[in-house]
């Protein structure tokens, strides 16, 4: 029979009788890891959470503060675009009023050089005309002269009497003219 | 044979069914051990549970040092599950009872409670130890001691002398004619009954699971005999069912005996109305 058993024989112990020994090393025992975690440990670790916390939510508010830039910055760029857009439609609104005037400009330069040579022509003709008639009147009158001479026999030299009849002669035929009309 | 088999130890005979000894059933001498050292009269000796409480000590310190020594902030695979359990005491239990802001004092000494406890129950199913070091009562009843001295000395602290005894008797006005009986009975149930429930409620539990585990255990040695192989077998199933059983228990009755201290602390916090 072991020790045990005859420990057991002799004292019929109540379970619910607390042996000091134990009871003292027990509350050692608790004490040792409480010590421990509560000094050390725990604070330890409570630490490194809060950092953690701390690094996650940094995180968060990096990313935050990213996406708020990313944010600004699309809708500056979109600003920029609609300004862009908008330029090139004045740009090219102006460029067709431009265009406008510009033809409207050397359409009027043209018809006003158009005039001009037309009217020049005229006055050309006009002279020319009128240094023909001129010249048509004196080789009109000497021809008559000449012949008048022929036909007379007589010098009509005398270039008072000349003109005179020659003059005569003309305006007859203008006014034969002007009856004929 | 000789023996009286309600006094023969599991193992110390080979006994088996049909050799005409006795069933060595357990019972309260399971619970007795042989001092290591000193002497069993004087009190001034060392034994197995008394190894065992401080070797466990040494394993949760060990394991928590090693988890939570040099703690990173990314964690490794070992301060992971340390700070699991941690989370799960600090965030499931005390916040839950206490609450975030009064609870985080008290957060140091509930997790150690609680590791504590848990591996005092879990010798119980660990080769060459098995034995809960918490199925005897010295255990238990010096940590709900502790619980107990800290509910009471902060009950003074902050409700008062008057305050102190209104929230103990569960003072109510209200309650008109019955309040002396029901008086009466709250200054029993929280001032005596309660700490004493608090230590036998671990203590009974894990007693009675060595036990279960014992008498399976011993049913399958000893009637590893002859026709009473068969149920032999049965009854190592029964010993693989209730070790499962226990493992599952002994987290519980941790998890209990913490919970209740908490709710006994937050009692001691809350203003009496």
């Amino acid at each position: 029979m072991s020790l045990l058993v005859q420990l057991a024989a002799e004292k019929p112990e109540n379970p619910l009788v607390p042996p000091v020994p134990e009871l003292v090393i027990g509350l050692i025992a608790f004490v040792i890891v409480f010590g421990f975690l509560a000094k050390k440990l725990l604070p330890n670790i409570n630490k490194v959470l809060e950092q953690r916390r701390e690094a996650i939510e940094g995180g968060i508010e990096k990313a935050e503060a990213a996406q708020t830039e990313a944010q600004s910055v699309l809708e500056q760029y979109k600003a920029q675009l609609a300004e862009a857009r908008h330029e090139a439609a004045r740009l090219r609104q102006e460029a067709q009023e431009q265009g406008a005037t510009l033809i409207a400009e050397m359409r009027a330069e043209g018809q006003r050089q158009r005039e001009e040579i037309v009217a020049a022509g005229h006055a050309q003709i006009e002279a020319d005309r009128k240094s023909a008639a001129q010249a048509l009147r004196q080789d009109v009158g000497q021809l008559a002269t000449d012949l008048a001479g022929k036909l007379v026999g007589e010098s009509l030299e005398d270039h008072a009497r000349q003109s005179r009849v020659i003059d005569r002669f003309l305006d007859e035929l203008e006014e034969k003219a002007e009856a004929a009309r | 044979m000789s023996a009286d088999p309600t006094q023969t130890l599991a193992f110390d005979t080979s006994c088996h069914l049909f050799d005409g000894c006795g069933f060595p059933a357990p019972g309260l001498h399971s619970f007795l051990f042989k001092p290591l050292f000193g002497d069993a009269d004087s009190n001034l000796y060392f034994n197995k549970t008394m190894l065992l409480a401080l070797l466990g000590s040494i394993v949760i310190v060990g394991f928590f040092w090693a988890a939570f020594a040099k703690p990173k902030v990314v964690p490794g695979k070992l301060q992971m599950i340390a700070e699991t359990g941690y989370d799960f005491v600090r965030r499931g239990v005390v916040y839950e009872t206490i609450g975030k802001k009064e609870g985080e004092k008290y957060v140091p000494f509930v997790v150690s409670l609680f590791f504590f406890i848990w591996m005092m129950n879990l010798w119980s199913i660990i080769p060459v130890a098995q034995f809960p070091v918490t199925a005897i009562i010295s255990y238990p009843a010096a940590l709900a001691a502790i619980v107990y001295i800290t509910w009471v000395a902060l009950t003074f602290k902050r409700q008062g002398f008057v305050g102190f005894f209104k929230n103990v008797t569960g003072y109510d006005k209200t309650l008109g004619a019955v309040l002396p009986l029901s008086m009466t009975i709250e200054f029993f149930s929280n001032l005596i009954v309660r700490p004493f429930t608090h230590a036998v409620r671990l203590f009974a539990n894990m007693f009675a699971g060595h036990t279960l585990l014992l008498l399976f255990t011993i049913a399958s040695w000893y009637m590893l005999n002859g026709i009473g192989i068969a149920y032999s077998g049965v009854s190592f199933v029964m010993v693989l069912v209730m070790t499962a059983f226990e493992l599952f228990i002994q987290a519980v009755q941790a998890y209990v005996f913490v919970l209740l201290t908490c709710s006994y602390i937050q009692g001691a916090l809350a203003e009496h109305h």
